[in-house]
């Protein structure tokens, strides 16, 4: 704003005011630098506005203004990750309105209206975007949806998306599907709003990467504050953009800083820690483009972008349209022009910003486009986020690949090609036979003799059990051969459930032994170890692990990770908190992926999710039901930040590709699973099961504290609320696991399993 | 039936206490963990979540116990005798003390003096809209009840009974329930007084109220 007379003073005096305010909110206080004098100066000068001369006045003002344009450059020059942080948090910055108002050019909320509105944290929007080209206007019609952060209104909740708020971007996606319009979201959170009421957080979030995964449309993200799952449910996009002033974290820096330093409840973090944390987090957009979990910057003014920088919405305009033909193109079966379209787009890059395209491009694709951005947007998200080890290679990387690829044409051959060219024989056969014509049986018949020659009827997993003997497994009688480690004691334990049921001391070696680790009074289950389900879930000796070659590391150099890592690797002799492996039940040949508590927690980085997206793909290779049994699950690790964010995404479009190709796919949770493992490859499994006494939840009770303000029952996360809520199928007893997963096995699933 | 109010009134007032004795749930070895005299309190929370004051650690085949209080009060009778002691199961331990303030008084007084009419069922309950209208203008204690009359509909699952009272005949005293409360089967709807009675219920309860000290 420029100030020309003492008339336009009053109001000048309150931007340079909220200018010093804006300082003081990025360096977390007015006490750096000058910043206190500066603020009390002009308020000074606002008070007594009419004791100063015109001339008086202007240059005092002029020589505020050029003390408060110093400051800024100094801030500007050094900016650590938590004034990042703080640019991003503050009242002036940018919101979705903000956007909408100025970057298309008109808009219609859907499903709410300022407060009236299902969630107001989450905005939908049809909105019209322009694009320039030669003085020719082009009007594209997109959805919009992302979170608002308010302009102080507190009912925005600061853009924390209630699960109900996602399951409205969710619907609007839908739409937006339906009328074949690109998505555009607009990610300003700082996290979902960890509530598990209905469709609760997790499962809401998991089902939205879900359905994104393979949404028809393209779909483009920017994100200026990218606060973990909450983030997510909104970001599984085909182009990512981050403004230069956001932040895209796996936790916000005072969680992680209370992790960190285990700070009890309601302790206060220690400022220097958090501080640390937000640079070990690695969470900036220059960060994040390095890691690969963004595509592209979209430059803001040195301190960020307010909500009168004008500019900048014309250069985000810009950006999202250009984005969103990058997208479009790449789709393009037409190369040449593919080609030559993008070049002008890049070279565009190259010249003074302007907001004119040389060319006018469509967003309407055809089904076989939409088919290639499916492929794309799968290639993109399993390329990404790969911080992970590789140990030695037992064969050279070409042989692994022919290796993968023959057996890749074996299975497809086997249960592909033989399996329905056999189905279809197997109809006419029995259609012509069910005729009952006599003249036809022997014809027939020896048909079938010469059919059954050539395919031979496989030999079904159910009636192999029941034939060989050896293989005849009936949990309650094998157990016996594994005994748990903790039956070693010889002393009583107490169930916590004494009080309420009356149960009776229990003898350790009884209780981890012929017990099973359950209480005989209420049925309450004491945590095992992993092992016991390595041992008593699988036909003996079945269990063969794979991809043992990949594990975690510190992609980010998080300062002291390595030691834990490393402590971990020795006492656990495995390198990440994901074991896969093939596995038998009574015969059925199975694919494994378990979480287990024993490294780090069960938490996810890129190592866990790489493995889990390999054991997915070998189930859809060889056509074998696929089990994630979750021992303990924390979370996303924190320790490599969005690297470890993006295992969400990625792992849920690989479960999505292995369903949609006719597979079964069953979660069960047992003892502890929180976070985001559970609102996104987890969650959104048709089938999921708690082992009894198993914990399932988004955020931990005292997350759920610290963020909404109340406190939850005990029991908030138990499996039975967590059946009653909806988020599982089902629970099962430790000691009927063996037999309900057969059973499962046996009647769910799609129709491409090698048995069906 | 008949009761003295005056006596009842005196056995509080000479001993304005419940006590709890706290006996061993089974035998081991008892380590005290709370001092004579000492205040202790009871499970508290939302959800009363959160354990009450430990008072003793009991230890039998290496597993460690800890006995909680359920309850709020002062810790007397304490057996110092047995500490670090094997004990058997029921053994007394100590007795927590806790003092009756004026609304825990007021309600048992209630309780044995009144005649209580419990709710059938577990549903939702409503006062008969003449009732209701009464105890609306704050004239319940005026209404009289006796056998046979409708007082109360019961609903469940959007079918509505009448409940006649039942009972000796009376003032209807005192109301435990609000129009529309879902109630558990035998949780008290409404306690019936004596109209012989009332006046000294009245006079006690006033008693209570003016001279108990909380």
């Amino acid at each position: 704003m420029e100030q020309k007379s003492i008339l336009d003073s009053g109001k000048y005096l309150v931007t340079l005011q909220d200018r010093v305010s804006y300082l003081a909110d990025i360096k977390g206080g007015f006490e750096w630098g000058n910043l206190r004098e500066l603020f009390e100066r002009v308020q000074e000068l606002r008070t007594n506005l009419f004791e100063y001369s015109e001339r008086e006045l202007l240059q005092q003002i002029h020589s505020l203004e050029g003390r408060i344009e110093f400051a800024e450059r100094q801030v500007a020059k050094r900016l650590r990750p938590i004034e990042i942080v703080n640019i991003v948090r503050s009242v002036q910055r940018f919101t979705l309105l903000d956007i909408l108002e100025n970057c298309y050019d008109s808009f219609t909320e859907l499903g709410g209206d300022g407060e009236f509105n299902i969630d107001p944290a989450v905005i939908a929007a049809r909105a019209t975007i322009t694009r320039r080209v030669k003085n020719r206007l082009y009007y594209h019609q997109v959805m919009v949806i992302g979170h608002e952060k308010g302009m102080g209104e507190e009912f925005r909740n600061g853009g924390c998306a209630k699960p109900w708020g996602n399951e409205k971007a969710l619907r609007y996606m839908k739409v937006a599907e339906t009328e074949g319009i690109p998505i555009h979201f607009y990610i300003f959170t700082p996290g979902a709003y960890p509530i598990e009421d209905y469709p609760g957080a997790a499962q809401q979030i998991a089902r939205n990467l879900f359905e994104m995964a393979k949404l028809r449309v393209p779909m483009i993200s920017f994100i200026s504050e990218g606060g973990s799952g909450g983030a997510e449910a909104i970001g599984l996009a085909d182009m990512r953009l981050m403004a230069s002033r956001g932040y895209y974290s796996v936790i916000s820096p005072e969680g992680a800083a209370a992790i960190e330093g285990r700070i009890k409840e309601g302790g206060k973090v220690p400022r220097k820690l958090v501080e640390h944390c937000a640079e070990q987090l690695k969470m900036t957009a220059k960060d994040n483009l390095e890691l690969g979990t963004i595509d592209r910057i979209v430059e803001e003014p040195p301190l960020g972008a307010k909500r009168s920088d004008f500019k900048f919405f014309k250069r985000l305009r810009y950006e999202m349209v250009r984005a969103t033909d990058e997208v479009v193109l790449k789709t393009k079966s037409f190369r040449a022009f593919r080609a030559y379209a993008l070049r002008r787009q890049s070279q565009d890059k190259e010249k003074v910003f302007n907001d004119e395209f040389d060319i006018h491009i469509k967003w309407t694709l055809s089904e076989s486009e939409k088919d290639r951005l499916l492929e794309i947007r799968s290639k993109k998200y399993r390329a990404m986020g790969r911080g992970y080890k590789v140990l030695k290679r037992p064969f050279s990387k070409r042989l692994t690949r022919f290796w993968e690829s023959t057996r890749h044409k074996y299975y497809d051959i086997r249960y592909g090609l033989l399996r329905k060219q056999s189905k279809n024989l197997q109809k006419i056969l029995e259609e012509v036979s069910s005729e009952g014509s006599v003249i036809f049986k022997t014809v027939t018949e020896s048909m079938r003799a010469a059919y059954d020659f050539v395919f031979p009827a496989p030999q079904k997993p159910a009636q192999t059990s029941q034939q060989d003997p050896l293989r005849r497994s009936i949990f309650m009688q094998d157990w016996e051969q594994y005994i748990s480690p903790l039956a070693n004691e010889d002393r009583t334990v107490t169930c916590p459930n004494a009080e309420k049921y009356g149960c009776k001391d229990l003898w350790v070696p009884d209780l981890y032994g012929e017990y099973s680790g359950v209480c005989p009074t209420c049925g309450h289950h004491f945590p095992l170890e992993y092992q016991w389900y390595l041992e008593n879930l699988f036909d003996k000796g079945s269990v063969r692990e794979f991809n043992t070659q990949i594990v975690s590391d510190n992609p980010l150099g998080f300062k002291g990770f390595d030691e834990k890592l490393k402590k971990a690797i020795e006492r656990t002799r495995r390198g990440s908190a994901i074991i896969t492996f093939d596995a038998e039940v009574l015969g059925i040949k199975l694919v494994v992926a378990m979480l287990y508590s024993d490294f780090r927690s069960g938490t996810v980085g890129s190592a866990e999710g790489e493995k889990f997206i390999r054991a997915c793909d070998r189930a859809r290779t060889t056509r074998r039901p696929f089990l994630a049994y979750i021992h303990t699950t924390g979370g996303i690790r924190i320790h490599e930040g969005t690297l470890g964010v993006i295992q969400m995404p990625r792992c849920t479009l690989a479960v999505r590709e292995y369903i949609d190709s006719g597979g079964l796919y069953i979660v069960v949770y047992d003892n502890n699973s929180y976070a985001g493992p559970v609102a996104s490859f987890l969650g959104c499994s048709p089938y999921q099961v708690g082992i009894r006494s198993s914990r399932i939840g988004f955020a931990g009770p005292r997350v759920i504290r610290e963020t909404t303000g109340t406190d939850v029952p005990p029991d908030y996360h138990k499996a039975r609320n967590a059946l009653k809520r909806g988020h599982i199928q089902g629970i099962w007893d430790r000691r009927e696991f063996r037999k309900n997963l057969f059973e499962a096995l046996m009647t769910m699933g799609g129709p491409n399993l090698y048995y069906k | 039936m008949s009761i003295n109010l005056n006596d009842l009134l005196r056995k509080y007032k000479s001993h304005p206490y419940e006590d709890h004795e706290i006996l061993a749930p089974h035998t081991g070895v008892v380590k005290f963990k709370v001092e004579e005299g000492q205040a202790v309190k009871g499970p508290s929370g939302q959800w009363l979540h959160r354990p009450g004051t430990l008072l003793y650690i009991l230890e039998r085949e290496k597993n460690p116990k800890r006995i909680t209080s359920r309850f709020d009060g002062i810790v007397t009778d304490l057996r110092v005798d047995l500490d670090g002691k094997f004990v058997e199961a029921g053994q007394p331990l100590m007795l927590i003390r806790h003092r009756l303030n004026k609304q825990e008084i007021t309600n048992r007084i209630l309780k044995e003096v009144l005649h209580i009419f419990p709710a059938p069922e577990r549903a939702r309950y409503f006062f008969t809209p003449e009732t209701s209208t009464k105890i609306e203008k704050g004239k319940a204690k005026s209404l009289s009840v006796k056998t046979g009359d409708e007082i109360v509909i019961m609903s469940l699952m959007k079918r509505d009974t009448i409940l006649n009272y039942e009972g000796p005949s009376g003032v209807l005293y005192e109301v435990y329930f609000k129009n529309g409360d879902i109630l558990e089967q035998g949780a008290p709807l409404f306690g019936v007084c004596l109209p012989e009675r009332l006046p000294f219920v009245e006079k006690v309860i006033q008693r209570i109220k003016t001279e108990w000290d909380d």
